[in-house]
C-alpha cells in the first residue's frame, strides 16, 4: 500500500499550454495528471503556492484565477489555457508592495509565512470584490485558509487595515 | 496590550520593527523545504504499513524496481542495526521498520524515481508478506494485565532491565500525607478525564532534498526546529560520524514541537547514496497525519481537597499518557507539568503506555495541557462549591517563588500572581458576561529550557553587523536576535542582519523547543555582543591614543575622558572604528556559546466567553483573551502571536481536533477536510496581555513564551461550557455529538 496519490503508469502525453501569469503571457508543458499548483511550481518556477494539502483544504495553494480564488491543487494545468492567473510573486507593483502584503508584514500577521501567499490572494481577492468588509465577512472570506501559527486576529487586522488604506487610495 | 511596562532604558528591546525576513514571506520568495530543488534530483516514496502491528515475513521490491524510471528502493536492511541504548534506537526503528511494523503507516521500504509519479506508483508496488500481531489500541488496552506486547523491544526507563513492557515509564511523587489531608478537607472533588490524539497541524509538510556526494559527504536541505539535531539524528540512524552531514535549515512552516525529530532525511540519504543522486522527499498531508508525531492521547483521574476558606490542602492524580509504539517520557513530563499551585500534600502516580499507533512527538509544552485540562477544571469544580471567585481561588493557592513544583523544585522568580491580577483587572474579566453566554477561566505553566547555543556576531566595514546563530526563525525568531544585538551595540535594528546558518557555519545550537531560542540563544548573542564591545573598546583606545580602562560603549560609540584632552573628545562610533579595522587589527568577530541555566517559567492566564448551541451541541468563542508571563517582550508583536497561536490550538483541541481510530488501528481521518483545525470563521479576536515579570537569569528579561499558551484553553472552555450548561465535560474534544449527548443525560 502506498499512501501517495496513485497515478498511472504510462508516459502521458505532455499539453502546450498558453496562459497569462502575473501579467506575462507564459506557455510550458505539462500531462494532463499535472495539478495547477505542480505546474507552477515545477514548470513556471513560481514556488509561491504551497501545498499544504493536495485536496482542497487548506488554502496554501491559492491562486487567482481570472480575478477569482481557487485552489491551485484542484486544477488540472491544462485548465489554465486562456486564463488570467495571479500568484503571490504577482502582486506587488514592482518595488511597491501590495497594501496587503504591507499591513501583513507592519501587523506581524505571519509567523512562519507558509500560509501566507494564500491568505495574501483570498484577502486580495475579497477586497476586490467588498471593498469595506466587516469583521465577520472577513473571517468568512478567509475561512478557506487555514493558519496554524497567528490564531487569525493578526491577519484579520491587517485585512482590516488595508482595507482603509485602499479606500483611501 | 501589555501590563506591565518596562524600564525606559530600552531603545529597541520592546519595539516592534518589520521582522528582517518579512518581505521575502510576503513576496513569494522565502525558499521553504519543498521550494528547492538540485539539477539531476530523483524523487521519493515511501510504502507504508497497512496494518496496525505484524511480523514482515518478506518484502519483494522486484516489481517496483524493474517499472519505469526507478532508481533504488531501500528497506530496512539498509540501514544498520543500532544498539538498544543508543538514544536514537526507537527514532531509527520508527523511520523504516525491520522485521516488525508497528502502527498503520510505518515506513516499510522507499523508493526514488525520476518523478514522483513515478516513485509512488513504485512504491505501491512494492509487495510484502505479513503475520499479524494483536494490535494494542488504547491506554487501558495497553496497561491491562496480560496485554499483548506493543512493542518487544521496550522497557521501563530509570528501572532495572527486566522484561519487556508495554510501560515507558512510571513516575510516583509524593509529598506530605495526602490520605489525611483528603479525610481532612472540607471539600473533596473527584474527576476522570480523557483526551484523544490530537496532531500539530503545521500547514507546511515535512520536505527535504539530500545529496550525497562520491565521498560521502551528505548535504541535507529541510524544514527542521533545528538542523543540529537533524544532523546527529540523520548520522545516528545511517551508522555515520556526524559530521559527515551538513543541514542547511530551509524556511519552516510551522513545527510546534513536530519538527524537533526526522522522518525523512535518513531515508532520502540512503536512497541519495545508492544512487549517486539528489533525492527530493516531500510528504503528503496523509501521510502527516498516519506517521508523524501527534501529541499523546491520556487518561486522568484527578482529586483535590480543600478547606472552606479556599485553601487548597491536597491534590491526588493518576495520569497515564498513550504515546504510540515506541517509548517516550511523557508521563513523567505530565508530571512536571503540575506546578501551579501550592498543594501542601501531594500525590502523583504517571505512566507512559505505548500503543500501536504513531510514535508521539513533541507539542507545544508536551504533556502539560492534558494535565491542565484535569486539574484546572477539578479546581473550578471546588470553586463552584465553596461559592468563591475563580480567579481569588487561584490567588490564594498560586506558587509564588520557592514553593515547589510537584517534582519538589522551587521555583525561581515566577508571575502567575501578576497574571491573575492582570486578569481581574482586564476589560474583559470586569465585562458583563454576554446575555445567553458563559464565561471560564484557567492557568497553565510550562518551565522551559535552557540548553546550549552558539551566536556570531561579525561587524562589517560599514558600520553594520551580521548576526549567526543556529536556532530556525519559527515565527519572528530572527528579529528578536536583532533587536537584542542592537540594544547592546547601540547600533540601529535594520543594520544588523540576522542569519540562521548551517551546520558549518555556526557552532553548535540544539533545536529550537522548550521555549528556549529566544532565551538561550538570545543569551548567546548578548555574550557575543559584550565580546565585541570589549574589542571595539580596544580598537577605540588605541585610535584615541588613550587607556582602555578609559572607554566606554555608549550608544553604539566609545567614547573616553581622557580622550582629545581632559574634556573628552568626539565619540568614535562603531563605524568610525570598523572603518579603521584593517589598521587596528583586522576584522572584528566575536562568537560565544553557552549551555544557558535559569530558563524562567512562564504562566498563563486565559478567559472565554462562550455560548451552546443546545440544539446541536456546537459551542461559539465569543471572547477570549490570553495573559501571559513574557518575562520581557522582546518584540511585543510576536509575543502576542504566540499566545494568540497557542490560544486557537487550545480552542481546537477542545472543541474538535481529534484522531478517530477504526477497530484495525487505522485512523480514518487522515485529512484537513476530517480532521478539521479552527479556521476564520470559528473563532472572534485573541485580546492579549503581556506581563512582564523579568527572569533574572536573561540580561533583558526574557522568558521562554511559545509553549504555554496551549496549556490553558481546553479547561478554560470546559469550565465556561459547565457555567453555560451544568455539564462538566471531562472528554476532549468537547465536540458537538459529545455535548450533545451530555446534554441530553442531563435533561433526563
Ligand atoms: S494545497 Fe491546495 S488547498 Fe491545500
Ligand atoms: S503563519 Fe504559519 S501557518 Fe500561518
Amino acid at each position: 500500500m502506498s499512501l501517495g496519490k496513485e497515478m498511472s503508469l504510462k508516459k502521458m502525453s505532455r499539453t502546450h499550454v498558453n496562459c497569462t501569469i502575473n501579467g506575462d503571457e507564459v506557455d510550458f508543458l505539462t500531462t494532463d495528471a499535472t495539478s495547477l499548483l505542480d505546474a507552477l511550481r515545477d514548470e513556471v518556477g513560481l514556488t509561491g503556492a504551497k501545498e499544504g494539502c493536495g485536496t482542497g483544504d487548506c488554502g496554501a495553494c491559492s491562486v487567482l484565477v481570472d480575478g477569482r480564488i481557487q485552489c491551485s491543487c484542484l486544477i488540472f494545468a491544462p485548465e489554465a489555457e486562456g486564463r488570467h492567473i495571479t500568484t503571490v510573486e504577482g502582486m506587488a507593483d514592482g518595488e511597491h508592495l501590495h497594501p496587503l502584503q504591507q499591513t501583513f508584514l507592519e501587523g506581524a500577521a505571519l509567523q512562519c509565512g507558509i500560509c501566507t501567499p494564500g491568505f495574501l490572494l483570498a484577502a486580495k481577492a475579497l477586497l476586490d470584490e467588498n471593498p469595506a468588509p466587516t469583521e465577520t465577512e472577513i473571517r468568512y472570506g478567509l475561512a478557506g485558509n487555514l493558519c496554524r501559527c497567528t490564531g487569525y486576529d493578526k491577519i484579520i487586522r491587517a485585512v482590516q487595515e488595508a482595507a482603509v488604506q485602499l479606500k483611501g487610495a | 496590550m501589555t501590563a506591565t511596562e518596562h524600564p525606559p532604558a530600552y531603545k529597541y528591546v520592546g519595539t516592534r520593527p518589520i521582522r528582517h525576513d518579512g518581505y521575502d514571506k510576503v513576496i513569494g520568495k522565502a525558499r521553504f523545504a519543498a521550494d528547492l530543488n538540485l539539477p539531476g534530483q530523483l524523487h521519493g516514496a515511501i510504502h507504508r504499513s497497512p496494518h496496525a502491528h505484524a511480523k514482515i515475513l518478506s518484502i519483494d521490491t522486484s516489481a517496483a524496481e524493474a517499472m519505469p524510471g526507478v532508481k533504488v528502493v531501500v528497506t530496512g536492511d539498509d540501514f544498520p542495526a543500532l544498539d538498544p541504548k543508543n538514544p536514537n534506537f526507537d527514532l531509527a526503528a520508527n523511520i523504516i521498520a525491520r522485521g516488525v511494523a508497528y502502527y498503520h503507516g510505518h515506513a516499510i521500504a522507499a523508493v526514488a524515481a525520476n518523478t514522483k509519479p513515478e516513485a509512488q506508483a513504485a512504491a505501491a508496488a512494492i509487495k510484502v508478506e505479513y503475520e499479524l500481531l494483536p494490535a494494542v489500541l488504547s491506554i487501558d488496552e495497553s496497561m491491562a494485565d496480560g496485554a499483548p506486547l506493543v512493542n518487544e523491544t521496550n522497557h521501563t526507563k530509570f528501572v532495572p532491565p527486566g522484561e519487556p513492557s508495554n510501560l515507558s515509564t512510571i513516575t510516583n511523587l509524593d509529598r506530605g500525607d495526602v490520605d489525611d489531608a483528603l479525610a481532612a478537607a472540607d471539600v473533596v472533588i473527584e474527576r476522570e478525564f480523557d483526551c484523544a490524539h490530537v496532531h500539530q497541524g503545521y500547514i507546511e509538510p515535512h520536505a527535504c532534498v539530500v545529496d550525497t556526494g562520491p565521498d560521502g559527504k551528505t548535504s541535507v536541505w529541510c524544514s527542521s526546529q533545528g538542523h543540529f539535531r537533524v544532523r546527529s539524528m540523520t548520522a545516528d540512524v545511517l551508522g555515520w560520524d556526524k559530521s559527515r552531514v551538513k543541514v542547511t535549515p530551509a524556511e519552516i512552516g510551522g513545527g510546534f514541537g513536530g519538527k524537533t525529530t526526522v522522518y525523512l532525511e535518513p531515508l532520502a540519504a540512503r536512497l541519495s547514496e545508492k544512487a549517486g543522486k539528489p533525492v527530493k522527499m516531500v510528504m503528503s498531508r496523509e501521510e502527516v497525519l498516519r506517521a508523524t508525531g501527534p501529541a499523546p492521547e491520556a487518561k486522568m483521574k484527578i482529586k483535590i481537597g480543600a478547606t472552606n476558606d479556599g485553601e487548597l490542602t491536597a491534590i491526588d492524580g493518576w495520569m497515564a499518557y498513550g504515546v504510540g509504539a515506541f517509548g517516550d517520557m511523557a508521563g513523567l513530563i505530565g508530571a512536571m507539568s503540575v506546578a501551579s499551585y501550592k498543594f501542601p500534600n501531594l500525590r502523583m502516580e504517571t505512566y507512559t503506555a505505548l500503543t500501536n499507533t504513531p510514535k508521539s512527538a513533541a507539542y507545544r509544552a508536551p504533556s502539560a495541557p492534558h494535565a491542565a485540562f484535569a486539574i484546572e477544571s477539578v479546581v473550578d469544580e471546588v470553586a463552584l462549591e465553596l461559592g468563591m471567585d475563580p480567579i481569588e481561588l487561584r490567588l490564594k493557592n498560586a506558587a509564588v517563588e520557592g514553593d515547589l513544583t510537584a517534582m519538589g523544585m522551587p521555583h525561581p522568580r515566577v508571575g502567575l500572581v501578576e497574571c491573575l491580577e492582570a486578569l481581574k483587572a482586564s476589560d474583559h474579566y470586569n465585562s458583563e458576561v454576554p446575555e445567553g453566554a458563559a464565561r471560564g477561566v484557567a492557568v497553565g505553566f510550562w518551565f522551559n529550557i535552557g540548553e546550549e547555543s552558539s551566536a556570531t556576531v561579525n561587524l562589517n566595514e560599514d558600520g553594520t553587523a551580521t548576526v549567526l546563530t543556529g536556532s530556525p526563525d519559527i515565527g519572528g525568531s530572527r528579529a528578536s536576535m536583532a533587536l537584542m544585538a542592537a540594544e547592546r551595540l547601540g547600533i540601529d535594528v535594520y543594520s544588523i542582519t540576522p542569519v540562521v546558518a548551517d551546520t558549518e557555519a555556526v557552532g553548535f545550537t540544539d533545536v529550537t523547543e522548550g521555549s528556549r531560542a529566544t532565551f538561550a540563544t538570545g543569551k548567546a548573542v548578548v555574550q557575543a555582543c559584550d565580546m565585541i564591545i570589549d574589542e571595539l573598546k580596544k580598537r577605540a583606545a588605541s585610535i584615541m591614543s588613550v587607556d582602555v580602562d578609559q572607554v566606554a560603549w555608549v550608544d553604539g560609540a566609545a567614547v573616553s575622558a581622557g580622550h582629545g584632552g581632559g574634556e573628552g573628545g568626539e565619540p568614535l562610533t562603531l563605524a568610525a572604528i570598523t572603518a579603521q579595522a584593517k589598521r587596528t587589527g583586522g576584522p572584528l568577530t566575536a562568537t560565544a556559546s553557552l549551555n544557558a541555566a535559569g530558563a524562567g517559567p512562564s504562566f498563563a492566564v486565559h478567559c472565554a466567553d462562550i455560548s451552546v448551541d443546545e440544539e446541536t451541541g456546537v459551542v461559539s468563542v465569543l471572547r477570549y483573551t490570553a495573559v501571559q508571563d513574557a518575562g520581557t517582550a522582546i518584540h511585543p508583536s510576536y509575543v502576542e502571536g504566540q499566545f494568540q497561536g497557542g490560544s486557537v490550538q487550545g480552542i481546537g483541541w477542545a472543541l474538535n481536533e481529534e484522531y478517530i481510530y477504526n477497530a484495525d488501528g487505522v485512523m480514518d481521518n487522515a485529512s484537513f477536510l476530517d480532521y478539521r483545525i479552527p479556521v476564520a470563521s470559528d473563532l472572534p479576536l485573541i485580546e492579549t496581555i503581556i506581563v512582564e515579570v523579568p527572569n533574572p537569569a536573561h540580561p533583558y528579561g526574557v522568558r521562554g513564551v511559545g509553549e504555554t499558551g496551549i496549556v490553558p484553553p481546553m479547561a478554560t472552555i470546559a469550565n465556561a461550557i459547565n457555567a453555560a450548561t451544568g455539564v462538566r465535560m471531562t472528554s476532549l474534544p468537547m465536540s458537538p455529538p459529545k455535548l450533545l449527548s451530555a446534554l441530553n443525560k442531563r435533561s433526563k
